[in-house]
């Protein structure tokens, strides 16, 4: 199908349009708010939340029973995939609003600058999981990339912020200019941008030998660069943990489970379309090298977390882990293998913000990021303890968990295509993790605090938003529809 | 000058923007590698585009230009960052910047 024009395509491009337009307003009605704790531009960007959800949702009514539209020219492409990981990227954000707005980290006379940050910080993500053209995704790419070196040193005056933004661009700059690097040979190889194009063309050149495949695994490892640091891949991962630790506990849980889906997104849509035919994949065999690359990262993620006592750097380890065994469904080039990610990708939403909101919950009653912060709250808290024991649980794997239904489908899906050292080293890390996860539910359970504390004293609000995130962990893996939407987003994507 | 001697030429300047990345230690100089190594990459992506693609097609040589924008944006925000890191640390020696390990 012919890819619409510029005029044309903007009919279908309604959400990102709002996500731009609420993002000014809130820079400006923040302008006129004069009691700067009123929550005034909070409430307003869930407003606008909201109604790219509703707008994403037309979108979808838009497309049709047509598998895909391309807009701009080619440059983007509104399909059942992108609509997924908007939907996906668009409960992260209000979830993170709802973070912020509980949070007692942030420095209220920034609010506008803050939550304008956030709208268009989704906005690059929405673009990153539609782009289907090497400019497109290196300019979406740069979007969320520098938004979130800003939300990272958000807090002025507090050095461990400022150090997170600090080390955070200097990899994040090196890693997006080498992946440019690798994109420029792409472009050399095949002269075009565009992704299919690239597919068709490289797939030509390698059969009649006018490019080594040398050139263009390099290029892949180049590209791998960008995407694996936006995924916290070894060897690109050793941002994470400081960046993590150090920037605001809402934006951890933000670029934790937002950013890592971008780069999901990103990473299927580009492999596959790009790299998925089967010349490529006979002169350069990149599987191989992600196999590697999953089972490193799941292994020194779950180590490094071991001896951790900071609860924001141990689940920032654990998500280094998560992306491994994220992976591990990219390895294979199987609709199942990516329709595993998917739902993964959707658990991990649910168990991962709800851990964090325990984190932000605990930071603001007793000031504390350590498990030592957690001794002893299953008394002064029962229901806060509970629900951070079914996250941890969830996130390690355990039935009748949401995590156990996702891993088990990543496994299924590994080893129907034969690679069973990759999902023994799964298993293997699956135990390890148990060990880290225990000892935060270790000290809520079966330690007391050291000192006598008075009982904790949450809002109802609190309980709502908590319960948001403890029920579906619980239902996910019984209901079927999460699974269904999965597969069908992954069938538009082309593979040849 | 044909092909091989832009690229050679961008090769080596990506090289030594890694380079200056991994072995200097002050910011700013870091900041100026990272700025060789998107400068090498316009440099490839505008001669792919003189000798790779038809003279009507300069879709290389606008993604050239954007990538030079967002040198310009990432640059902004590094140096504010940089500024940060002053008033905090009183240094941006990266070695001095080391609060968060483990």
């Amino acid at each position: 199908m012919q890819p619409l024009s510029n005029i044309e395509s903007l009919l279908y491009f309604s959400p990102e349009l709002l996500l731009v337009i609420f993002a000014v307003a809130v820079i400006l009605v923040d302008l006129g708010v004069k009691n700067r704790e009123s929550a005034t531009v909070a409430y307003l960007s869930l407003i606008g939340v909201g109604c790219v959800f509703v707008a994403v949702l037309l979108t979808h009514g838009q497309l049709g029973d047509k598998d895909s539209i391309s807009l701009f020219l080619g440059m983007i492409r509104l399909d059942a995939f992108s609509i997924f990981f908007k939907i996906l990227l668009l409960l992260a954000t209000a979830a993170t609003i709802l973070f912020s707005l509980r949070s007692e980290e942030l420095d209220a006379r920034l609010k506008g600058e803050y939550y304008a940050l956030l709208l268009a910080i989704t906005l690059g993500m929405f673009l990153m999981a539609s782009s289907t053209n090497l400019l497109m995704i290196f300019i979406s790419l740069e979007t969320v990339s520098l938004t979130s070196y800003i939300l990272a040193g958000f807090l002025t005056h507090n050095p461990r912020s400022s150090e997170a933004a600090f080390k955070y661009i200097t990899y994040g700059a090196v890693a997006s200019g080498t992946m440019l690097f690798g994109l420029s040979l792409l472009f050399g190889m095949t002269g075009t941008g565009d992704l299919g194009q690239i597919s068709t063309a490289l797939t030509e050149l390698l059969a009649s030998g006018e490019i080594y495949s040398l050139t263009v695994l390099i290029a892949i490892i180049f590209v791998l660069a960008g995407v694996g640091y936006k995924i916290a891949s070894v060897p690109f991962h050793m941002w994470s943990p400081d960046v993590y630790e150090g920037a605001p506990i809402p934006i951890t849980a933000f670029l934790s489970v937002a950013s890592k889906s971008a780069g999901f997104a990103l990473f299927i849509r580009f492999f596959y379309s790009g790299f998925g035919s089967s010349e490529v994949m006979q002169s350069v065999d990149w599987t191989l090298m992600l196999a590697i690359v999953s089972a490193l990262t799941m292994t020194v993620g779950n180590l490094a977390a071991l001896p951790q006592q900071n609860v924001k750097r141990l689940l920032a380890y654990s998500s280094i882990a998560h992306g491994g065994y994220l992976l591990m469904g990219g390895v294979l080039l199987t609709s199942e293998g990516i329709g595993a990610i998917l739902f993964y990708l959707v658990v991990y939403l649910f168990m991962n913000l709800g851990a964090f909101y325990v984190v932000v919950l605990i930071a603001n009653e007793e000031g504390s990021e350590m498990v030592e912060g957690y001794r002893g709250l299953a008394s002064r808290a029962p229901l806060v303890a509970g629900a951070m024991a079914i996250f941890l649980f969830s996130l390690t794997g355990i039935p009748p968990f949401a995590g156990f239904f996702g891993k088990w489908l990543l496994f299924a899906a590994v080893l129907e295509q034969g690679y069973y050292w990759l999902a023994f080293v799964g298993l293997l890390n699956s135990v390890v993790s148990l060990y880290y996860y225990a000892r935060i539910v270790k000290a809520m359970y079966l330690e007391s605090a050291d000192e006598e504390t008075t009982p904790a004293s949450f809002s109802t609000g609190t309980f709502a938003l908590l319960s948001v995130f403890v029920i579906p962990t619980i239902l996910i893996g019984f209901i079927n529809i999460f699974y269904t939407f999965s597969n069908i987003s992954v069938s538009v994507i082309p593979m040849q | 000058m044909t092909l091989q001697h832009y690229l050679v030429i961008s090769a080596i300047l990506f090289t030594l923007g890694i380079f200056a990345v991994l072995t200097r230690r002050n910011a700013i100089s870091i900041l100026m590698g990272i700025e060789l190594i998107l400068n090498s990459c316009n440099l490839n992506f505008a001669a792919f585009s003189r000798f790779m693609t038809p003279p009507e097609d300069i879709s290389g040589q606008v993604i050239a230009i954007f990538g030079i924008v967002l040198a310009a944006a990432e640059a902004a925000v590094f140096l504010a960052i940089i500024l940060a890191i002053y008033r905090e640390f009183g240094s941006i020696r990266p070695n001095e910047v080391d609060t968060l390990k483990g």
